[in-house]
């Protein structure tokens, strides 16, 4: 590995000089001014928020910019040839055996009416003169090197019969059958859990390595460049603000908004002095609750053995209580907090609120409990109603409750100030940012001063230095208003940053519970250690290591 | 902004040239639209006749005034009827899904599966031809397209998160409804809307054509067009005047039924 002192001996992979990209009748260039180099094996890591133009950025170097983008200046060379002087033919020898591409999204990236097979054999078809049977026993080899179960299974089935994690895999395999000598990854985990992002990540160490290919990883996730990058280069606004070695930039920040980045990770924060309500009774309490759901059909009056979701479950959550539940996808968790609101039918036990059964209660108790509760959702884009404004949107829930209208519109200004959005009432959804959108959902949720909330992933949706802002105005309003919670993550570093205490969950059981420090410090259940270990948490590592991590490989599979 | 305008504007005014001739035609016409004259019949457009005359010698400006009125009562009000029974009986089975969905739509089929302009014929046999049975049976034939088009879109946004989050807000199912699902059901609704008085102004005429619209002497566009037919080669005045006047009115709704969609959504008012 290179020091930043020792100019490199080596020539790129991939040299950007001055790149420019346009919109047509735009007036500010979306990418101003960017140079960088990939070094033969490399893994460097482009950061930047939404906007930034890192994809745009990376579309260029494989000329795949959308219509009405163009690119107006500078250079991008691979393998001492100007790409960007090449036409549309010109360029299919170049996609795929020279740079690959794995995308963001594994839901929409593979074709769903063909079979993995014929997916995986097209690029090896296009670009090799191999015979079918070859093809095929390499697609099997390389399926088999991503972990995949029962490859010859997988040749012959759809996209759909696989998870995101196992997609992406997939597509990665395809990707890599070509032994590109550069690949591009577009936030390939962005959408996917923790558990599957590490491996798909590892997989993507292993393969770059075996092959001697540069990687260039777009990001926004600090802790993944913290754990897999060597080199990584900081976008703002298409600008290029920083660029240096991984473990400086974390620690280091030589720019005002790199800070910005590094400090909008999750950090610890000391634990709340023991909560004296924790002696009470507490607010919610899950005894032996069972959400199954019926199973496949097996015939026309048969129906297979239904299928567990949540496993008879117990669960206590005291007044004015941050509680964090965290698992992987499907582990129940997300069907957990809508059982408990009575959103999702739940089977047998019970769900007592103060006291009071909810889970059979008719309907007059049922709204008694809905007064008292409420919920934020994961996704701000489909939360909100788009045809009203954010005022009215506020001031929705307040219907249900005696007061003049005086009265409510001046809670409702209130409840907007609180979250930083006076003076947007007349706003229509469509008109703010993400976070913004989500801070009209934490609004509406709080409007009514509830005494419990349960929080779905409330900031997996939103960028980075965002989810910071909403996650600090989140833990500072439940402060204010000591509503208990009920905060549903995957993500374990903003876990860590608010949870009084932490419940883990595996296929619809509870492994694991305890206060914060206990679980993150000392996690007992194979489960909770694999999450944790999942975790970027570059911040933790580098602080307690206190020295340049190893060269990636090793770093990758510690 | 431009193209919005430009819409709103001709639309608008083809709208209103007819809404004009419809009202004015129930005070005053420049000849009486039933008088017969068999000896100034099927003449050219002139200074007396603008629009010419017909087989009766009648004033075919006169009759195609009177004809406006006819035919967009007709036409609005099955519009009107299709689109309020679609929307109830759509949403209803959209939102309440189960066994309720399950007979409206196996009612909805049924009906869908006969041919629009049979089912129309059935039901004008029954209840007799004049306006009214036009536009019950024409809104009969037309509803079960518009429930299948609410049905879909509120089966997707059931599934909303901002419908869940008014459940959790504690409204009650209705209010969800009227409030959340309803309004968010409109935009296409609008749009089928304004295609469909093009469909029901060509169904009327048909049904006149086959002897069962509107009855004669009162004209209706339909059934000038359907008793012009055979003097399409002698006297083309009199297929021509209505056929435009069909042709200028879908021209002007549609138009108008596009900014009124644009308008409906807060998301393209800025566009």
């Amino acid at each position: 590995m290179n020091t930043v002192t020792n100019p490199p001996v080596l020539p790129s992979v991939l040299s950007v000089e001055h790149l420019k990209i346009e919109l047509r009748h735009g007036t500010q260039p979306l990418v101003h001014d960017l140079s960088f180099d990939v070094k033969p094996g490399e893994f460097l890591a482009v950061v930047g928020e939404s906007g930034s133009g890192k994809t745009m950025a990376a579309r260029a170097i494989l000329q795949l910019l959308p219509p009405g983008i163009s690119q107006t200046g500078g250079r991008i060379i691979f393998d001492g040839e100007d790409l960007s002087t090449r036409d549309v033919k010109a360029m299919r020898p170049i996609r795929g055996p020279g740079i690959g591409m794995v995308f963001q999204e594994p839901m929409v990236s593979l074709n769903p009416v063909h079979r993995i097979g014929e997916q995986m054999a097209e690029g090896l078809r296009m670009h090799t003169g191999l015979s079918a049977e070859e093809i095929r026993a390499r697609s099997l080899d390389m399926l088999r090197r991503v972990q995949i179960a029962d490859p010859e299974r997988c040749m012959h089935a759809y996209p759909h019969e696989f998870s995101g994690g196992m997609r992406q895999r997939i597509m990665l395999a395809s990707v890599m059958l070509l032994k590109p000598r550069l690949l591009i990854a577009d936030e390939p985990t962005t959408a996917l859990d923790t558990l599957s992002q590490r491996e798909v990540l590892d997989l993507m160490v292993g393969l770059a390595r075996d092959n001697g290919t540069a990687v260039l990883l777009i990001t926004h996730n600090l802790g993944l460049v913290g754990r897999y990058a060597q080199r990584a280069i900081v976008l703002e606004k298409g600008r290029l603000v920083e660029t240096g070695d991984v473990p400086g930039i974390l620690v280091e920040p030589k720019q005002a908004y790199t800070r910005k980045l590094v400090d909008a990770l999750p950090r610890r924060q000391p634990a709340k002095a023991a909560n004296p309500a924790q002696q009470q009774q507490p607010l919610v309490q899950v005894r032996g609750l069972c959400v199954s759901y019926p199973g496949a059909r097996a015939g026309l009056f048969k129906r297979n053995a239904p299928v567990r979701v949540i496993d008879s479950l117990d669960l206590d959550i005291h007044p004015g209580e941050m509680v964090a539940l965290v698992g992987g996808s499907g582990s129940g968790k997300t069907t957990l907090g809508r059982a408990i609101l009575r959103l999702a039918p739940s089977h047998s036990g019970q769900i007592l609120f103060r006291g009071e059964d909810v889970r059979t209660a008719d309907r007059a108790a049922l709204h008694r409990f809905r007064l008292a509760c409420q919920l934020v959702f994961q996704d701000p884009f489909s939360s909100l109603d788009p045809r009203m404004r954010v005022q009215d949107i506020v001031a929705e829930p307040l219907r249900h409750l005696p007061a003049f209208d005086a009265a409510r519109e001046r809670r409702m200004k209130e409840t907007l100030d609180e979250v930083g959005l006076d003076g947007l009432g007349a706003r229509y959804p469509h008109e703010l940012s993400g976070g913004q959108r989500q801070r009209v959902a934490i609004a509406r949720a709080l409007v009514r001063r509830p005494a419990f909330v349960v929080a779905d992933e409330p900031v997996s949706a939103l960028d980075m230095t965002i989810q910071a802002q909403v996650l600090r105005l989140f833990q500072s309003l439940q402060q204010h208003h000591g509503f208990a919670c009920l905060f549903i993550s995957h993500d374990l570093a903003a876990v860590e940053q608010i949870a009084d205490r932490v419940i883990v969950m595996e296929r619809g059981r509870i492994v694991e519970q305890g206060a914060r420090d206990a679980v993150f410090d000392d996690p007992r259940h194979a489960y909770t250690q694999a999450l944790l270990a999942a975790t970027p948490r570059p911040l933790a590592t580098l602080a307690s290591a206190g020295t340049a991590p190893s060269p990636v490989p090793e770093k990758a599979f510690a | 902004m431009k193209k919005f305008k430009t819409h709103t504007l001709v639309g608008g005014v083809l709208v209103a040239v007819l809404l004009v001739l419809a009202v004015v035609a129930a005070v005053w016409t420049p000849y009486n639209p039933l008088g017969i004259d068999l000896r100034s019949k099927l003449q050219p457009p002139s200074m007396a006749h603008w629009l010419g005359t017909d087989e009766f010698g009648r004033d075919v400006a006169s009759r195609a005034m009177q004809g406006a009125a006819t035919s967009c009562l007709v036409a609005l009000l099955t519009v009107a009827a299709a689109t309020a029974i679609g929307l109830v009986v759509g949403v209803v089975a959209g939102f309440v899904r189960g066994w309720t969905d399950r007979v409206l739509m196996a009612f909805n089929d049924t009906l869908l599966a006969f041919p629009g302009l049979l089912l129309a014929l059935g039901v004008m046999v029954i209840v007799g031809a004049n306006k009214w049975g036009i536009v019950l049976a024409l809104s009969l034939a037309y509803a079960p397209s518009v429930v299948r088009v609410v049905r879909g879109t509120v089966l997707s946004l059931r599934e909303r998160e901002y419908v869940e989050a008014s459940r959790m807000i504690g409204n009650s199912e209705i209010y969800t409804m009227w409030r959340h699902i309803l309004p968010n059901c409109m935009a296409p609704v609008a749009v089928l809307a304004t295609s469909m008085f093009g469909w029901v102004l060509l169904s009327e005429s048909a049904l006149s054509f086959l002897g069962l619209g509107v009855p004669p002497p009162a004209p209706t566009w339909g059934n000038m067009l359907a008793s012009a037919r055979p003097y399409m080669a002698s006297a083309v005045w009199l297929c021509v005047v209505p056929g435009l006047c069909i042709a200028l009115t879908l021209l002007g709704i549609n138009l108008l039924g596009e900014s009124l969609r644009d308008r409906l959504d807060p998301r393209t008012e800025k566009a």
